[in-house]
């Protein structure tokens, strides 16, 4: 494990990948490891938000996102609030920053927000006073899903630089895309990305990832295979014709791992579409590690909820 | 309204004029430009030390948002903002509420403008009834009732039959189109620029292609039809390969470029600014740097701001629900000052024609030049005044502009339509002289 040059984070807000040190993200990942131990107690709760009211403000449904930060909040004694956008007023004309606003006036000391627009975890960092953790905005960033993902890499590999990693799917649409290639690119892996030509990003080579219509060259010899989520809505837009023919020249199948090293991982941030972009034998194989990157969700966002809380300064886990 | 404008370095390209010489203003006209003309008996009105009087500036693309959203701006707002910025006269897009596809429409803009009593007001029809695309808007009566041209900015004209139909139609009148190309279905539901930035960004992209596809096309109407269209808002340095290679072979189309699209790229958009958000979007170096090659070779027509007022409060959403748009009148001047004549990019005469004398000749109305005769329409420049954008001060009523704060070389020191001082700048030493005892 890396030793540590940080002792908190310089940012207000967790926005994005884009906005962490190497060394911050070190940091959140050892704070992790501490959390993780939480989670191994019998008694899975510590003090250390005790009196902290955190908001979970989600505008777009993600049971597995709110949920993890939910447990997370409930571990750390945090007051949580769970808002979901269709029992919000939102749906009656008011604007995110009113909303934002009002939920202000409840003295939250955090919000964990999740939208649909680009940039939309940026706009109330701007217009309010507490910290805001972006847990999912757009095509833009998720970036506690890209820790997560690091933090089991790390666990399974005992680092990241110099591994290769190859990410395969959706990657127009993705912010779990956006969030790993920032955050691999800063701890030094060799990332190779795949997808057919519609649903790769304009210039994504400029991330410093090779990019690739090959699934095969982008799996040859990775450490992890990280496979992204189809949208079944895409079809319609003509990104690809069918998911028969997706899963024919872009599916996972245990035949292609095969070319991967013979100890590689494969990952996957859900919900999965088994028979689409990955084999259920693979889902389920040996070398998933799906559901550690679950249970590693819970204990990465304890990690940022309490690096950000500012309880770090001798505070007891 | 009589006097004498004396000292300044007048610039008139159309009659080759560039030096110290005064203007004679007479009953509202330009009577005399002449080294030392002598005063008798006429009061004289000395221009501020280091001026520039130029014929007034002439901005062919703004929205003035009345009828319909005077929340965003009026006809007497928009038009005090343009006179600060030294416009004497502005051309205003069809797409109030209602569309500009009627006479009774245009003549509510030209009473508006006319109370107002600040620019010239020139209203610009729709090309088809409320701006839908369909069936041809009555050209003939919006022409007659005082339109100078038409346009459906805002959307391009989809088909092409009916943008050879307009042209066609419209060249009868003397009246270019205007068009805002872009190709919708390329252009889809996207808020950027294509390319690394927008990607980073997370932000659906709007291809250089959605533009270009559609100039294209109207260049090749232009040259079949032998119709004018004129390109609004150029962003792409292959719309400008095709403008050249168009007029190269003799079609009749002109273009302007915006003071943001010369100045900024993608690059703004980081943070999220919905200030830095417009259509078409702010694109990357190289159409920057081929966009300003464009307007120093003579390519590009005219600068025009694409004037676009927002409310604060329609602004301050998410960045992919904010109305496209800035505020560009009283930014214009400093940014083509500081950006384009200060670098050494362009001449004063150069910047003379692409802010008055093209859009007079492109729109076919007067002003341009300081002919003797012509409406005294003067602007009179502060080339080297420090101007700081004070959102705050900003005579528009919207205040959407991502040039908050800048500091930017050069700016107005007095604007004068039909030889009335409509507006002084205070901030320049000795300005308050022009507006006479
Ligand atoms: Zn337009
Ligand atoms: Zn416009």
């Amino acid at each position: 494990m890396t030793t540590q040059t940080v002792t908190g984070l310089k940012g207000k807000h967790l926005l994005g990948i884009a906005d962490l040190s190497a060394e911050e993200i070190g940091l959140i990942l050892e704070t992790a490891e501490a959390m993780k131990e939480v989670g191994a107690r019998p008694i899975k709760k510590v003090p250390t938000l005790r009196g902290k009211t955190v908001i979970n403000l989600f505008f777009e449904a993600s049971t597995r996102t709110r949920t993890s930060f939910e447990v997370a909040e409930k571990r750390l004694s945090a007051d949580t609030l769970n808002i979901a956008a269709s029992t919000s007023s939102v749906v009656k004309g008011e604007t995110l920053v009113d909303t934002a606003l009002n939920l202000e006036a409840m003295a939250p000391d955090m919000i964990v927000m999740r939208h649909a627009s680009s940039g939309a975890c940026h706009l109330l960092a701007r217009v309010c006073k507490s910290r805001i953790i972006n847990a999912g905005d757009g095509m833009h960033e998720h970036p506690t899903q890209a820790l997560l993902d690091a933090f089991t890499i790390r666990e399974h590999k005992g680092r990241i630089g110099g591994l290769k990693i190859a990410i395969i799917g959706d990657l127009l649409h993705s912010r779990v895309l956006r969030s790993n290639l920032l955050l691999l690119g800063k701890l030094g892996a060799e990332v190779w990305v795949a997808a057919p030509p519609t649903l790769m990003p304009p210039d994504v080579e400029r991330f410093g990832v090779h990019s690739t219509t090959s699934i095969d060259e982008a799996v040859r010899d990775a450490d992890v295979v990280m496979m992204l989520r189809i949208q079944l809505e895409r079809m319609q837009g003509n990104f690809f014709p069918s998911l028969r023919e997706y899963f024919t020249v872009f599916g996972m199948t245990e035949e292609r791992m095969r070319r991967a090293k013979p100890d590689v991982i494969i990952m996957h941030p859900g919900p999965m579409n088994r028979g689409v972009e990955i084999a259920s034998e693979v889902a389920d194989g040996p070398y998933s590690v799906i559901l550690n990157q679950v249970a590693n969700g819970v204990a990465v966002r304890m990690a940022v909820l309490f690096l950000l809380s500012g309880a770090s300064e001798g505070d007891q886990l | 309204m009589t006097y004498l404008l004396k000292h300044g370095r007048v610039v008139d390209p159309v009659n080759g004029v560039d030096g110290d010489f005064d203007i004679l203003v007479k009953d509202g006209r330009v009577a005399r430009v002449g080294r030392d003309l002598p005063a008798e008996g006429v009061p004289v009105r000395e221009v501020p030390r280091g001026s520039i009087v130029c014929p007034g500036l002439i901005d062919m693309h703004v929205h003035l948002r009345e009828p319909g959203q005077e929340h965003k701006e009026t006809v007497a707002t928009g038009t005090a903002s343009a006179v600060a910025g030294g416009f004497t006269a502005v051309a205003c897009m069809p797409n109030t509420d209602p569309v500009n596809d009627s006479a009774s429409v245009t003549r509510l803009i030209l009473e508006r403008a006319a109370e107002a009593g600040l620019a010239r007001v020139y209203p610009i029809g729709a090309v088809t009834r409320g701006s839908r695309g369909e069936q041809l808007a009555e050209l003939g009566e919006l022409h007659a009732a005082g339109c100078v041209a038409v346009s459906d900015d805002g959307k391009p004209v989809v088909t092409a039959l009916l943008m050879r139909r307009a042209m066609e139609y419209a060249g009868m009148f003397g009246m270019p189109v205007i068009d805002h190309c872009e190709d919708p279905s390329l252009k889809a539901d996207g808020v950027a620029h294509e390319g690394f930035n927008a990607s980073r960004l997370g932000l659906r992209g709007i291809p250089g292609a959605a533009e270009e596809i559609m100039v294209d096309r109207d260049v090749v109407i232009a040259e079949v039809t032998g119709g004018r269209a004129h390109i609004a808002h150029m962003s792409t340095r292959g719309s400008l390969r095709a403008v050249r290679a168009g007029k190269a072979r003799g079609a009749r189309v002109t273009c302007e470029v915006t003071p943001h699209h010369f100045t900024l790229t993608d690059d703004a958009l980081e943070g999220y600014d919905t200030n830095v958000k417009m259509n078409p979007p702010l694109r990357e170096a190289a159409d920057r740097e081929a966009l300003i090659e464009g307007i120093v070779d003579g390519s590009v027509d005219a600068i025009a701001t694409d004037h676009a007022p927002h409310h604060a409060d329609e602004k301050l959403v998410e960045f992919d629900r904010a109305p496209f748009g800035i505020v560009g009148l009283e930014t214009a001047v400093p940014l083509t000052f500081d950006r384009l004549v200060h670098t050494g990019r362009i001449s004063m005469a150069r910047f003379v024609e692409l802010l008055s004398v093209n859009p007079a000749r492109i729109l076919g109305v007067t002003g341009g030049s300081l002919t003797e005769g012509q409406p005294a329409d003067i602007t009179v420049l502060a080339p080297d005044l420090a101007v700081t954008i004070d959102i705050g001060r900003l005579r528009s009523k919207s205040k959407n502009t991502p040039f908050g704060g800048w500091s930017l070389r050069g700016g107005v020191a007095a604007t004068i339509v039909g030889g009335r001082v409509v507006f002084v700048n205070p901030d320049v030493a000795g300005a308050q002289a022009l507006a006479g005892a």
